[in-house]
């Protein structure tokens, strides 16, 4: 199969997001934008040049908030989160490359809420794929894909972001 | 020559797992470079936690750390409570008094008792060398050993602790010459800390003291030995001292504090002899006006309360590091069985 | 019963004998070797490929005997001593309670009759409790059958009391043996002080601890003229001091055990408290100093040092644990490997564990020569054997050699002509 281009999923999912913050009324000079490692960062800078909003950029690392701990142990290579706004009475949009299960929106969720209280929280993700585990839906997608059993897709970046397929097993 | 038959593991085979990860953190020395690394970069990022409102990551959510102090130390146990607590771990503090007589045994019936309750690490200090490395080769496998001071041998989180002071401070440890001055020869801090600046790549690791302080062969643990401060500090960019017991005026090392202070401590005018940049540290407790002037500790060059900061983070980083080593271990043992 | 052992290497300290031949014992004595016409075995032992030497002698074990149970017993460590080849063993005096006075040592006496194992010569204390401060009853010690007495490492008061107590013991010509260690310099130490122990973190026994006392020592034996023994030497150091005053002329022997021939403190790094011992290992080249001062007679002996525990003594960090290991019935198999090492040849490794020992004690054993009383051990030198609780006849399962493979073992010993230890067949 083969997998959209990046500028078009970029495009895709810009013009959603425009359309989801008008029917909101999100005050973009109050919109903070929080990407979530590693993929969801190269997308959330995107959106951000993009939407031209003057909160910088945030990233968060859930690695720490993971729920598969007791199997997996401690992922590798966690970064500190940076949150240079504060989250208190805030609205966030939340940005990921892919969401599937949702369970790293959830965990993200879950650390952001150890900042403040927001005071609403948008997602925003560049594919989505079926497979949802928790009742966790994107405000805006690029696309919505779907694979053939076994098949993963993966967010390459950040120059130039690329996608590809990979076969699991 | 025989070699005997299964000698115990050393302190860096029996902590480290079989695919290399952290099981155990008892030891620095037989730690890889890239693992004190990975310990550093995790610290790093709790101490991102600790500038959100809510200083707690739920990693060890249902997990029982278990401090079991059988020497006293109300600091180090706090600071190892709180960053269980951060992990949000259940923390179970125990304080046991050893009779002299009957050490080895109460250590023993402890173990026995503490694996009935199913913690799933143990932060133990301890006096005598060796203690922490005894523990994990006698209790149940599943549980991970966290050193937290054993005798002189060695106390590796606050070695850790200063690593990444040092680095938060420095950067690169290549180009650094680091100065330790004081009671070497008690001192299971500064044994760490010589072994960690060298996996790391320390220029130059320096101890700085008069002879009844000194190890035998101290120079074999990778270090320069200085009796005269003003040589051992001459262009130090890092100066750790070292707290100086009061007992050791009983035991003929030293003839008093004072005199002490007039060849060891550290002043405004002997810290003029490290580099102009030099940070000073102290493990702690300090003895003002014995080893380190008040005006030093608490001074510009001083990042003494960095360090404290620094220990809550270290602490968490190893703990669940070495949590996460018994889980993935016992997560292989299960498929492997299935 | 007249016995023939036939077709063992022979291998006889006293008479430098070593030759595959027949020896043959009757009443309890030894007739003689090779062929006797008119000798008539009631019982003929084949044991070609073994190897037959005097009974293994001892100096300073510990066989528990008085004291706790739970530590040993005269039967478990006698048992051991047979099965490791010894037939006489002069145990240590400190024992609960230690063996001060007379009536000690005849009772010990009596047990040793009533085991019926190996033959128990007793070390008396030389003070008091062995607490340093007040002379032992040392004449009624030598009458009730100490052959000599021993402070072991235990510090005397001061110098002023070490004079009195050599003094008075060369009055009586009574042996005196020692280990060297300055109490105050090994204060708080439990390992070699050098690098290793300062990397470990523990608190060191320097070289000086044992030279220091030994200068001492060698003085005050020049001075009094008694008769000396240095136990368990662990310095080459030491040992060039022991070495010097025996050439010039001083009444004094030496010994070494087995572990400070195999072993050093690079042993420590793992921490395994069964290589806690008293004296601590040394360095590498003390090591081989003290192998070397074996195989070219300065040192008189090999001990085995046995010091049985219970498990739990050993079950401590390090320093908290109790020194010591359980030794006797290894002893034997890691002299072969001294000697499959080239370190010594076998009639220097019977020397130093029958003969030597034997010496020092002046109680006779370690020849095989004529009328001398039927003390023998057999060794088989291919038997493969793993320490091990089934194994081992010690209550002590203290030594890192425990589940280790070990070759050569004691296949029997006799007293007196009495198979004492038959096994392993």
């Amino acid at each position: 199969m083969t997998l959209p281009e990046i500028p078009a999923l970029l495009d895709s999912l810009e013009a959603r997001l425009e359309l989801c913050l008008d029917r909101l009324a999100v005050d973009r000079d109050r919109l903070a934008v929080v990407g979530i490692h590693t993929g969801g960062v190269w997308v959330a800078e995107q959106l951000h040049m993009r939407l031209g909003l003057p909160t910088p950029l945030g990233t968060l690392d859930i690695g720490f908030w993971r729920d598969d701990f007791d199997h997996q142990g401690l992922p590798e290579g966690i970064r500190a989160s940076d949150l240079p706004f504060a989250v208190e009475g805030r609205d966030i949009l939340l940005v990921d490359d892919v969401i599937m299960s949702g369970r790293t929106i959830r965990a993200a969720l879950n650390e952001l809420f150890d900042y403040g209280r927001p005071r609403r929280v948008l997602l925003a993700s560049l594919l989505s794929l079926p497979g949802r585990e928790l009742p966790i839906q994107p405000d805006a997608c690029g696309a919505e894909l779907s694979l053939a059993p076994g098949q993963r897709v993966k967010l390459q970046g950040p120059d130039p972001l690329t996608l590809s397929l990979v076969e699991r097993r | 020559m025989i070699d005997p038959a299964s000698r115990p593991g050393t302190p860096a085979q029996v902590q480290l797992g079989d695919d290399g990860r952290l099981r155990h953190f008892i030891d620095i020395e037989g730690l890889p470079k890239a693992l004190l690394t990975e310990i550093l970069d995790t610290a790093d990022s709790f101490r991102g936690v600790q500038e959100a409102q809510v200083k707690k990551v739920p990693l060890l959510r249902g997990k029982t750390v278990a401090n079991l102090f059988f020497e006293n130390s109300t600091r180090t146990r706090a600071t190892f409570e709180l960053a269980a607590k951060r992990l949000s771990a259940d923390v179970l503090n125990l304080d046991i008094k050893t009779s002299s007589t009957a050490k080895g045994e109460t250590l023993l019936d402890t173990l026995q008792n503490l694996e009935a309750m199913q913690a799933d690490a143990f932060v133990v200090r301890h006096s005598d060398s060796g203690a922490a490395h005894f523990i994990a080769s006698q209790v149940t496998p599943r549980v991970a050993i966290i050193n937290a001071g054993d005798g002189r041998h060695a106390h590796p989180t606050q070695a850790m602790l200063d690593m990444l002071t040092i680095r938060r401070h420095k950067g690169d440890f290549s180009r650094l010459r680091v100065a330790i001055v004081g009671d070497i020869l008690h001192s299971r801090v500064a044994r760490s800390q010589i072994l960690a600046l060298n996996t790391l790549g320390a220029a130059e690791v320096r101890v700085v003291a008069p002879r009844t302080l000194l190890p035998v062969d101290v120079e074999a643990l990778g270090c320069r030995v200085f009796t005269r401060l003003s040589e051992g500090l001459a262009g130090a960019d890092v100066v750790i001292a070292l707290r100086l017991q009061k007992e050791r005026m009983d035991g003929a090392l030293l003839p008093s504090e004072s005199e002490f202070y007039r060849h060891y401590g550290l002043t405004r005018d002997s810290l003029a002899w490290a580099h102009p940049e030099a940070i000073v540290m102290h493990p702690g407790p300090i003895n003002r006006g014995v080893e380190i002037e008040s005006a030093v500790a608490d001074g510009p060059r001083s990042v003494i309360l960095d360090q404290v900061t620094n220990g809550i983070a270290v602490r968490m980083a190893v703990l669940s590091m070495a949590v996460s080593g018994q889980t993935r271990e016992r997560e292989q043992r299960r498929q492997e069985t299935q | 019963m007249k016995l023939t052992l036939k077709g063992a290497r022979v291998i006889d300290p006293a008479s430098g004998i070593d030759r595959v031949t027949d020896l043959h014992l009757a009443a309890g004595r030894i007739v003689g070797l090779d062929a006797h016409p008119d000798f008539h075995a009631e019982k003929v032992l084949e044991l070609s490929g073994k190897w037959l030497l005097p009974g293994l002698v001892d100096i300073g074990a510990q066989l528990r005997e008085p004291g706790p149970r739970y530590k040993g017993s005269l039967e478990s460590e006698s048992a051991a001593a047979l099965a490791g080849g010894y037939t006489r063993v002069a145990v240590r005096p400190d024992t609960s309670p230690v063996l001060d006075s007379a009536s000690q040592v005849r009772t010990l006496h009596d047990r040793a009759q009533e085991v019926n194992g190996v033959r128990v010569v007793p070390l008396g204390a030389l003070t008091q409790g062995l607490e340093g401060r007040l002379l032992a009853n040392m004449a009624g010690l030598q009458g009730a059958g100490c052959v000599a007495l021993t402070n072991l490492r235990r510090p005397l008061a001061d110098a002023r009391v070490l004079r009195r107590c050599l003094e008075y013991a060369a009055t009586h010509d009574i042996p005196v043996h020692f280990q060297a260690q300055e109490a105050a310099l090994a204060a708080g130490g439990c390992a070699h002080e050098g690098a290793l122990a300062s990397r470990l973190g523990l608190p060191g026994i320097p070289e000086s601890a044992e030279t220091t006392a030994l200068a001492q020592w060698l003085l005050l034996i020049e001075q009094t003229g008694v008769r000396a023994h240095v136990a368990h030497l662990s310095t080459a150091r030491g040992l060039e001091m022991v070495a010097e005053a025996k050439a010039r002329g001083l009444p004094v022997t030496c010994d070494v055990t087995m572990a400070q021939l195999h072993w050093t403190d690079a042993t420590l790094a793992g921490f395994d408290a069964n290589f806690h011992l008293e004296p601590p290992l040394r360095r590498e080249a003390d090591r081989q100093a003290l192998c070397q001062g074996v195989a070219d007679g300065r040192i008189d002996a090999i001990v085995s040092g046995h010091l049985p525990h219970e498990q739990a003594a050993k079950l401590a960090p390090f320093a908290a644990s109790e020194p010591g290991m359980s030794s006797l019935e290894t002893v034997w198999a890691l002299g072969q490997a001294l000697v499959d090492e080239g370190v010594l040849d076998p009639l220097t490794l019977a020397a130093r564990l029958s003969l030597g020992p034997a010496r020092v004690l002046g109680q006779g054993g370690g020849g095989l020569a004529a009328g001398e009383a039927a003390d023998l051990a057999v060794f088989d030198p291919e038997a493969e054997w793993t320490p091990s609780g089934d194994t081992l006849r010690s209550a002590g399962l203290n030594t890192p050699l425990l589940g280790r493979p070990l070759k050569g073992r004691a296949l029997l010993t006799l007293v007196e002509g009495d198979i004492r230890h038959s096994g392993f067949l």
